[in-house]
């Protein structure tokens, strides 16, 4: 039987902050706005609740990018939590940038609870980018791979 | 050296300190290691010499539970990881005796076999004492010598400079030995193509055999539990099993330790596989110093480490592919 090269489907791990970016992400839903199916968000109380492990965990697990989005500075519902995340992930980011895992498969978005259409209009920017990038290959676990 | 163990024996003697800690002979003449000296004759064994690479305030953090004083040598770059530690209610004060010692650049025994320098019988010119110019090797093959710059470490390469931040008594003279530019190495690796980047620490993460040595070592890695022996985390206590095991412990270790590390280039000192593990390490300064404003960990006893503090107007993470 010959080998034959299926399409590539990006994985899309998106953490959303609980307060901004899920309800975001709900009147997207709700307000028929639409954003592929490759996105699958995993919902935390906050941006900052998102280690760095998590990030690393979902490139493992084989996603092909990870986004992350939070309130914006200044309305977190704990106050100063993305302030923290926003370092973190900067940090986390250059680094995985540094050791060849492209910039463009890591992203942060500030997603308010009232920006429906920025939350679908981040996500197909994002799955056109990793589409363009083509599947990760650096920083996955092989076995992970179908 | 002799002065230091005068010194010592000095403080034991009146009573100022318990103990003394400091490096001991090893068995061969560039392995010496750290030691606690309790008796004036015990400090018969005390060396301290351009070998003496390791970093002694990690240590601090178990003497400062044992009784009485304990008198620790510290080169220049050690006081900073014990003010590190000290501003993280890790050690205490009032337990330390600090002799800050002088330092010549401490050397590397990979690098001078990397000379072609095997069979070491005795190494001369690697005293504190002398101006630490050259060193003759005697080896099984016949002598050798060899610029003591050569078979420097890389951290004394991008010295942060000969003053001690913390001590009770300075013993012993420096010399400076900084001669590199110290995030040239980032930089070059920086400016690579993903894939070249990804090639490179491919081969140097696939050595790692996971022996821990690196966050053992590490000062500003002391947490009395780590998230690497957590049996609940399936790669505690075990090989990498794959690549991203490797690249993980890595990635995950250096940012624990980011804004806390105070690039003392002990990781990379204590390899065994020889990974330049403080490349990642010096990623994250580098960032910290662009993005944050400069800062140097364990400098001072009052500021806030980066990653524990913010400011609205901090650059947003899409900074990272906009710089290129």
């Amino acid at each position: 039987m010959p080998l034959e090269k299926k399409e590539f489907k990006p994985k899309i791990v998106a953490f959303c902050c609980n307060w901004c970016s899920y309800a975001g992400a709900d009147l997207a839903g709700s307000s028929r706005l639409t954003y592929p199916a490759d996105v699958k968000i995993i919902r935390v109380p906050c941006s900052c609740r998102v280690n760095p492990m998590f990030i690393l965990r979902a490139f493992e697990k084989g996603a092909d990018g990870v986004i992350m989005c939070g309130c914006h500075p200044g309305d977190c519902h704990y106050s100063t939590g993305n302030y923290y995340a926003r370092r973190r992930m900067t940090l986390l980011f250059s680094m995985l940038d540094y050791i060849g895992v492209e910039s463009g498969r890591t992203r942060v978005e500030w997603v308010s609870a009232a920006e429906g259409v920025k939350f679908s209009e981040t996500m197909n920017s994002f799955v056109e980018k990793i589409y363009s990038l083509g599947e990760n290959v650096r920083l996955g676990d092989l076995r992970c791979k179908n | 050296m002799q002065e230091l163990i005068n010194r010592a024996k000095e403080l034991l003697a009146d009573g100022t300190v318990a103990r003394v800690l400091g490096w001991k002979a090893g068995d061969l003449p560039y392995n010496p290691e750290p030691a606690y000296f309790e008796t004036a004759e015990a400090l018969e064994d005390f060396v301290y010499n351009g070998f003496c690479g390791a970093n002694l305030s990690k240590y601090m953090i178990e003497a400062s539970k044992m009784e009485g004083k304990t008198m620790v040598c510290l080169k220049p770059c050690d006081t900073y990881s014990f003010m590190q530690l000290i501003k993280e209610h890790r050690v205490d004060r009032e337990k330390a005796y600090i002799a800050g010692v002088g330092c010549k650049g401490k050397l590397d025994i990979e690098k001078i076999r990397a000379r072609g320098i095997r069979g070491i019988e005795s190494i001369e010119g690697a005293e504190l004492t002398d101006d630490a110019e050259t060193l003759k090797i005697q080896t099984i093959y016949g002598e050798k010598s060899l610029a003591y710059a050569d078979g420097m470490l890389e951290r004394c390469h991008v010295c942060k400079g000969k003053e001690h931040v913390i001590f009770d008594e300075q013993i012993g003279e420096s010399k400076e030995t900084k001669d590199a530019e110290r995030f040239g190495e980032v930089e070059r690796i920086e400016s690579l193509s993903p894939e070249e980047k990804f090639s490179y620490f491919q081969s140097e993460l696939g050595k790692c055999i996971r022996c821990n040595a690196c966050r053992n070592v590490c000062p500003a890695c002391s947490c009395r539990k780590c998230v690497f022996d957590s049996n609940k985390f399936d790669s505690s206590q075990k090989a990498n099993v794959d690549s991203f095991e490797e690249k993980m412990f890595h990635i995950i270790r250096a940012f624990h330790v980011a804004g806390r590390c105070t690039d003392c280039g002990e990781c990379s000192r204590v390899c065994p596989q020889g990974i330049p593990l403080h490349l990642f390490n010096r990623k994250f300064i580098k960032d910290i110093d662009e993005l944050y404003g400069e800062y140097q960990a364990g400098a001072d006893i009052d500021s806030k480490a980066p990653l524990t503090d913010y400011t609205f107007e901090d650059a947003e993470p899409s900074i990272v592919g906009k710089r290129g």
